[in-house]
């Protein structure tokens, strides 16, 4: 132990006469903060370079306005078509139909649980959601093609249902998502005063009155950023598409010698989501430079915006319901 | 007659029940049964799932499947390679996302001035929450394939799995953090440790099982996840174990084998393999979760 004086002088409080051995652990600190942010940067400079290259052999405005994805046709051949659209329209039917069951059955969980459920109850209901939240995708994927397929077949007939469809992806995407739009939407009804409902009720209306027009609209705001990451993490959900959705992208244009898969609407006929493109093209042998190749990533990167964007219109409405109270 | 004297004579407003009404109370039920319906219609799913998956697999859970690899008979199939391989995958994950995540966590929680950088970092966190994890795996493929030539190892799978749950662990240990009292940071600092030594000595301590914790039900996530390693080249059929020291081989894990099996065509693969192979992963799942709650009761101290 040094003496008083040395200690003195030797402030350790004193940031200036910090000793180099604590130099260097802040600033490995510091490196590991910065970690996340090259992710990014590293996610975003693969993504676009690639999907830039993409687009020096292949025009973007095709890529933007073909009406069929077929980026393993060679690309000098008349059928030789790259159009995202068509792999966006697998992403986005799927997308509503997961949130045509999200939707109502996470917002009607979220109000019997902030505002109905007894104690004992809540405390058995939130667990198991929280299950059903962590249940791997790939076994909802199992789930889809083995349990809910045969389901939609017996009851719309074998001969109307694919074996892989948008329709049986899409529902059991849609509960796996109710755990979100649930809890965060609970968030943000039980986060509303209870000034606000003692008033409704001091004017007479009943719970039903006071949940429906004084809580839900109170919390409209959280509620619409849960349901906007709902739909976030339908359109980047993987495996369940990639099992049960099928490999088969919508396909407009007439000219080709390929399968035409012209069905836009029909949710029971098999399509391809980008993300289970993305899937398919990575087990193929692609080589560097290839368009295949490249256009893994330009999908990606058209994954990467979509999700940004959704993410960065969720924050402005969490802020906003902040704000509220 | 209705004289205000009889309004008088009717007991106090407490008995005045305006869901009296026949018609009101009925649409307060018809609304609560909807929602409760609506709340049991996804716990219901739930259990549909874990039926589904019992009464798919279980008989097929026994010695072949855990000291068996892959094969072209049902029969004879096995998860040994995804086993291990998921095992090996999760060890290396922890050892690179724990360091870097608790060391991100104490700079930004207990070192960071309010600058750009802690806000960039901070945003950043925020997003990356939100990218789709099969784009984490394209950033591994790119990797792979880009600059060590199709090369498919091991250590790009934990490195691409430990960036993916890197958010996940930063923020419960921050959490962790943020509930450790400010008195007990005083205290080190009034009798002369510099703000590194009560981080590392005080603060960390005291946080270290929510940031177990953390990290465990982060990597229990890992485990389940199959697109990013799907992308970043995990491989269907390995014959050999992997082990974390050898982290240059070829790997497969639980779930991609699960996936390589749902994609056979035949029955036996398709349902009953991949149900046993489930049934392996979630009881892999439920494990590492059991740990988590069971550190978190016994070192959950409350301040």
């Amino acid at each position: 132990m040094s003496s008083p004086t040395t200690d003195l002088q030797q402030n350790p409080l004193h940031s200036s006469r910090s000793r180099v051995g604590e130099r260097i652990v802040y600033t490995l600190l510091q490196a590991a903060g910065a970690v996340s942010v090259l992710t990014t940067v590293g996610i975003v400079f693969i993504l676009f370079s690639e999907a830039f290259t993409l687009f020096a052999d292949v025009s973007i405005v095709n890529f933007l306005t073909d009406t069929a994805w077929r980026p393993f046709v060679s690309t000098d051949s008349d059928s030789f078509q790259i159009g995202i659209f068509a792999l966006v329209q697998g992403t986005l039917m799927v997308t509503v139909i997961a949130m045509a069951i999200a939707i109502p059955l996470g917002l009607a969980s979220a109000v019997y649980l902030a505002d109905y459920a007894p104690q004992r109850v809540r405390k058995v209901v939130k667990p198991i959601l929280e299950v059903l939240a962590g249940v791997p995708t790939v076994v909802l994927g199992y789930f889809a093609l083995t349990a809910m397929t045969p389901l939609l077949q017996s009851i719309l007939g074998q001969e109307n249902v694919d074996f892989f469809n948008p329709m049986s992806a899409g529902i059991v995407m849609g509960i796996m998502i109710v755990p979100t739009v649930a809890s965060l939407s609970e968030d943000a009804m039980s986060a509303v005063p209870d000034s606000l409902r003692a008033g409704a009720y001091g004017l007479g209306a009943t719970k039903r009155q006071v949940v429906t027009q004084v809580v839900f609209p109170a919390a409209l705001s959280g509620i619409v950023a849960a349901i906007i990451l709902g739909v976030g993490r339908a359109v980047g959900e993987t495996m369940i598409v990639a099992i049960a959705g099928g490999n088969l992208p919508i396909d407009l244009a007439g000219t080709a010698d390929q399968v035409v898969n012209p069905d836009i609407i029909n949710p029971l006929q098999q399509v391809q989501t980008m993300t289970a493109y993305i899937v398919q093209a990575v087990q193929g042998e692609a080589p560097r430079g290839s368009v295949t190749y490249e256009s893994i990533f330009a999908v990606g990167a058209m994954l990467f915006l979509m999700t940004f964007s959704l993410n960065i219109a969720a924050q402005r409405f969490v802020r906003r319901f902040r704000e509220a109270y | 007659m209705s004289s205000p004297a009889s309004l008088l004579q009717k007991p106090g407003s407490a008995e005045v029940d305006l869901t009296a009404s026949p018609k009101k109370r009925g649409r307060e039920l018809r609304f609560k049964g909807v929602l409760i319906v609506a709340t049991v219609i996804s716990m219901a799913v739930l259990a549909w799932l874990l039926i589904d998956i019992l009464t798919d697999g279980a008989s097929r859970v026994n010695g072949t499947l855990f000291t068996q690899y892959t094969s072209r008979f049902p029969e004879q199939t096995g998860v040994r390679a995804g086993l291990t391989g998921t095992l090996s995958l999760m060890t290396l994950t922890a050892l690179i996302a724990f360091p870097l995540g608790v060391a991100a966590a104490l700079y930004l929680e207990e070192f960071a001035a309010e600058n750009w950088f802690s806000r960039l970092v901070e945003a950043n966190i925020n997003n990356l929450a939100s990218v789709p994890s099969v784009v984490y795996g394209l950033l591994g493929f790119g990797i792979f394939v880009g600059l060590l030539g199709r090369e498919r190892s091991l250590l790009i799978g934990a490195m691409t799995l430990s960036l993916l749950i890197l958010p996940v662990i930063i923020v419960a240990s921050r959490e962790s953090l943020r509930a450790v009292p400010q008195e007990m940071r005083n205290g080190g600092l009034a009798l002369g440790a510099t703000p590194l030594q009560v981080a590392f000595t005080i603060t960390l301590p005291a946080a270290i099982a929510g940031v177990m914790t953390g990290t465990i039900l982060a990597l229990s996530r890992a485990i389940g996840e199959t697109a990013p390693i799907l992308v970043a080249g995990a491989v269907f059929s390995r014959r050999a174990d992997n082990v974390p020291w050898e982290f240059t081989d070829k790997y497969s894990a639980l779930p991609i084998q699960i996936f390589d099996f749902v994609k056979r065509p035949q029955p036996e693969f398709q349902i009953e393999v991949a149900a046993a192979g489930i049934i392996v992963l979630m009881a892999v799942l439920l494990t590492m979760n059991s740990i988590a709650i069971y550190l978190r009761n016994k070192y959950s101290k409350g301040y």
